[in-house]
């Protein structure tokens, strides 16, 4: 805006995107509200669209500007990255409050007690050791294919870095299959009682983390295609990278905690 | 390190002002969204504080005499006291104090031109501004939320709040805790990346050093505070069972939950009325803050104990004596870096040229108050003594004490000590200094006697009492009478500063304002710091 400045930050021009978003967060909340009583979903799912484009338009800006060449200095996209991690510590701060509610409920069913009580009477709890755990592997396979696309960009090949996020994201809709598909065998609904709380609040709050790590992986593929990467700079997918790493981390968790220790007796 | 700012500040071209929509509805500007961010805050006090006056009314004599909506329950009342309390934490003090001072003094004291995402800065407030709102609205749909601001389950289950008002409430909480989160993330970023050549942490002013602690207690305790909330929607609308004992759930769980975030956020509400204070009593005693070091790590080590004394707040619900053992030795720990704050100040003082100008004022009440808080909180922190004084209004005054007053002291302080940087028009000094007696007097009327009515047995949280508290309960109401024609007095100083205040210099305060805000012209121009000061070299800017 300004003419000269001297420093290396990115001094952002006013932007119509995050007062917009806002209004619909806020439209979209009354909505869901209201579904929540008995209306229609109809306007929910319609400010979701909004709040949804919103945000396309919002990166477009932001990837725009990535791309004009005097913008993202070496300084900003330091502080990008930063803010990432910093994004991802809050996420597992979100994941904290669930894994909580779920030991609340059965340490003292599995542990220090004669005969454990968790699952808990009727709840015949998915088998271990056949759809968690090829969901397991699958997860594992992606780290290796995002890691691989990662090192084929810092090496300057954005073709074979194609192919490893086009990898990762089939493994990743991979596992939303998965998932869905073992949600959908599973004998006990969401309204059974505590275990059934905890654990598809856990795991479908992963599941839709998934999704959104599938999506950004997905965006990144067609920036690959547009060689938008170069060796030195590639914020979106390294943020991207390792929001999927995240999302890794998480399941390992899940698997271990719920699927595994307080797995079937 | 005067003169390289001071070098520069005449070469801002800064002052091309986008049109009125642009500029303050999608803003990217730091001082902007900060001005927005108090505005918003005033608002919310207006009304928050509007309710305890209401209250307080209702109080002044036994029986029931105004706010009887809702009987026999009197949920009217107890909608009151909840909104009361949400507005106060969540917007109130927090846009005043982290999103108005933070965004406005961080990146100027810092010598950074912008936060890191000035973006994202706007969408926080904006956030803000729409929870306000959903929040405004819940206390008219149905008969409102009457769970008090810490929102228990059952009370806030659908057995006993069957309407949407408390949906409104926690989705209100969703979206104001993504506005904070984002700006948390925000302001480390700006901190960790964005400061001056050679200004390295150990030399950051520390007021910085509060906002830079409390952006981490934000990151890491409103996401706790997001899950419970979306355990308590599902709960309540999606058929969950999380706090539902009937069904294996357990409403203790909730509170364990909730005060994992809610005794971070006690501290998020009061680390930047620290960082304040010593900029303030520094600049006021004309000598470099005591123990510089000392007052940034104590503020660090607050931070850290805070996320492990949450179960404080629940010795009533049946802890086993081992762990309210651990929580009352951990609690006490926290007096010692807070001890190191106050004697600090005071040694800050000790032998300084003290001038006794508004904001001084305040940030001696802000210590006198804060030690009065801090002293019954001592008290209230061991498990035994506190299953007596549990929802006493023992624990109204001291909270209040600690946290509410002082850190609406703070607020005062800062907003006369950096008025004139924010508007470029000085406030007038006699009025300023009546307007904290007044408010002084008032508050310490309102809230001493609560410590005695406490003592002597009084229930929170009710609208009636027994003849036996009616004394003390007069006299509090009369405190609150004061302290609200202290506050209209503070409006019309706010009303006479931007009509007819005087122009304010570049630094009002003398050789004891050493940081960079001074360094730039009031009002600060659009964009500063477009060329960076060097500050390696210098002396910590305290």
């Amino acid at each position: 805006m300004s003419a000269v400045k001297s420093h290396p930050y990115h001094i952002v021009n006013p932007s119509p995107w995050p007062f917009l978003s806002s209004v619909f967060a806020f439209a979209m909340a009354i909505a869901a509200i209201m579904y929540m009583h008995g209306s229609t979903y109809v306007p929910m799912v319609g400010f979701l669209i909004a709040l949804i484009a919103c945000s396309i338009l919002w990166w477009r800006d932001v990837i725009i500007e990535a791309r004009n060449g005097h913008d993202h200095t070496d300084e900003v996209r330091h502080g990008l990255r930063m803010g990432m991690l910093l994004f991802i510590v809050s996420e597992v701060m979100f994941f904290f409050a669930f894994f909580w509610a779920y030991f609340n409920a059965a340490i003292p069913a599995i542990s220090f007690v004669a005969s454990p009580t968790w699952p808990p009477e009727g709840i015949v709890a998915l088998p271990t050791w056949d759809l968690p755990f090829l969901n397991t592997l699958i997860l594992l396979t992606s780290g290796v294919t995002v890691t691989y696309a990662h090192h084929a960009i810092r090496l300057g090949d954005n073709k074979r870095a194609a192919t490893g996020i086009l990898l990762t994201v089939i493994l990743g809709l991979l596992f939303t299959a998965c998932q869905a598909l073992e949600y959908s065998h599973a004998t006990f609904g969401f309204k059974d009682g505590i275990y059934s709380s905890t654990f598809y609040l856990a795991t479908g709050f992963h599941g839709f983390h998934v999704i959104v790590g599938t999506i950004f992986l997905t965006v990144c593929y067609f920036r690959t295609l547009k060689d938008h990467w170069t060796p030195e700079s590639h914020v979106g997918f390294e943020a991207a990278a390792w929001y999927w790493h995240f999302v890794d981390v998480v399941w390992l968790f899940l698997f271990t905690a719920i699927y595994w220790w307080g797995g079937p007796i | 390190m005067a003169n390289a700012a001071d070098a520069h500040a005449h070469d801002d071209h800064g002052d091309h002002y986008p049109g009125f929509f642009s500029r303050w509805f999608c803003s990217t500007n730091h001082k902007d969204i900060g001005t927005v961010y108090m505005f918003v805050s005033m608002f919310a006090a207006l009304v928050g504080g509007g309710m305890s006056w209401f209250m307080r009314l209702e109080l002044a004599e036994p029986g029931l005499q105004y706010l009887t909506g809702g009987a026999p329950d009197m949920q009217f009342y107890n909608v009151l006291l909840t909104a009361h309390g949400f507005l106060m934490v969540f917007f109130v003090v927090m846009p005043a104090l982290i999103g108005g001072f933070g965004n406005w003094f961080v990146p100027l004291m810092i010598g950074a031109p912008d936060m890191a995402f000035p973006r994202m800065n706007n969408i926080s407030l904006w956030l803000l501004i729409a929870g306000l709102a959903l929040l405004l609205i819940s206390a008219f749909v149905g008969s409102g939320v009457g769970t008090g601001w810490t929102v228990y389950p059952p009370l806030s289950s659908s057995i006993y709040h069957p309407g949407a008002a408390v949906d409104f409430g926690i989705l209100s909480l969703h979206l104001a805790g993504a506005s904070s989160i984002l700006g948390a993330i925000n302001f480390i970023v700006t901190i960790f990346n964005m400061r001056a050549p050679g200004m390295t942490l150990h030399k950051m002013p520390l007021f910085v050093w509060s906002i830079l602690v409390t952006a981490f207690l934000l990151l890491l305790a409103l996401p706790v505070l997001a899950g419970a909330l979306t355990m308590l929607l599902t709960d309540r609308n999606f058929g969950t069972a999380f706090f539902d004992p009937a069904a294996g759930g357990d409403p203790v769980l909730w509170q364990h939950l909730f005060w994992f975030f809610g005794h971070p956020e006690v501290y998020i509400i009061i680390l930047p009325a620290f960082g304040l204070i010593s900029q303030i009593v520094s600049t006021f005693s004309k000598k470099p803050v005591f123990g510089y070091l000392g007052m940034a790590y104590a503020m660090v080590a607050i931070g850290v104990v805070g996320f492990v004394v949450w179960a404080h707040h629940m010795y009533t619900v049946g802890l086993d004596v081992d762990t309210r053992a651990y929580f009352t030795a951990a609690t006490l720990v926290i007096a010692v870096p807070t001890g190191v704050k106050i004697f600090s100040w005071l040694a800050t003082m000790w032998g300084g040229s003290i001038e006794f100008k508004t904001p001084m004022l305040y940030a001696f009440g802000f210590i006198f108050l804060f030690v009065m808080g801090g002293v019954t909180g001592v008290t209230l922190a061991n498990s035994s003594a506190d299953l007596v004084f549990h929802d006493t209004y023992f624990v109204v005054a001291h909270f209040h004490y600690v946290m509410a007053i002082a850190a609406i002291f703070a607020m005062f302080a800062g907003w006369y000590y950096w008025i004139g940087k924010m508007s470029g028009k000085q406030y007038n000094e006699t009025l300023g200094k009546i307007q904290f007696w007044m408010f002084f007097v008032g508050v310490n009327i309102l809230f001493f006697p609560q410590h005695f009515a406490g003592l002597a047995g009084m229930p929170r949280r009710i609208p009636d009492y027994p003849d036996a508290y009616a004394g003390w309960n007069y006299v509090s109401s009369v405190g609150a009478l004061i302290t609200a024609v202290g506050t209209m007095l503070f409006f019309w100083i706010l009303y006479r500063t931007y009509a007819a205040g005087t122009k304010a210099e570049q630094n009002p305060w003398g050789e004891g304002a050493t940081t960079l805000e001074w360094h730039v012209p009031s009002p600060a121009p659009f964009h500063t710091f477009e060329d960076q000061p060097d500050m390696s070299g210098k002396q910590p800017a305290e």
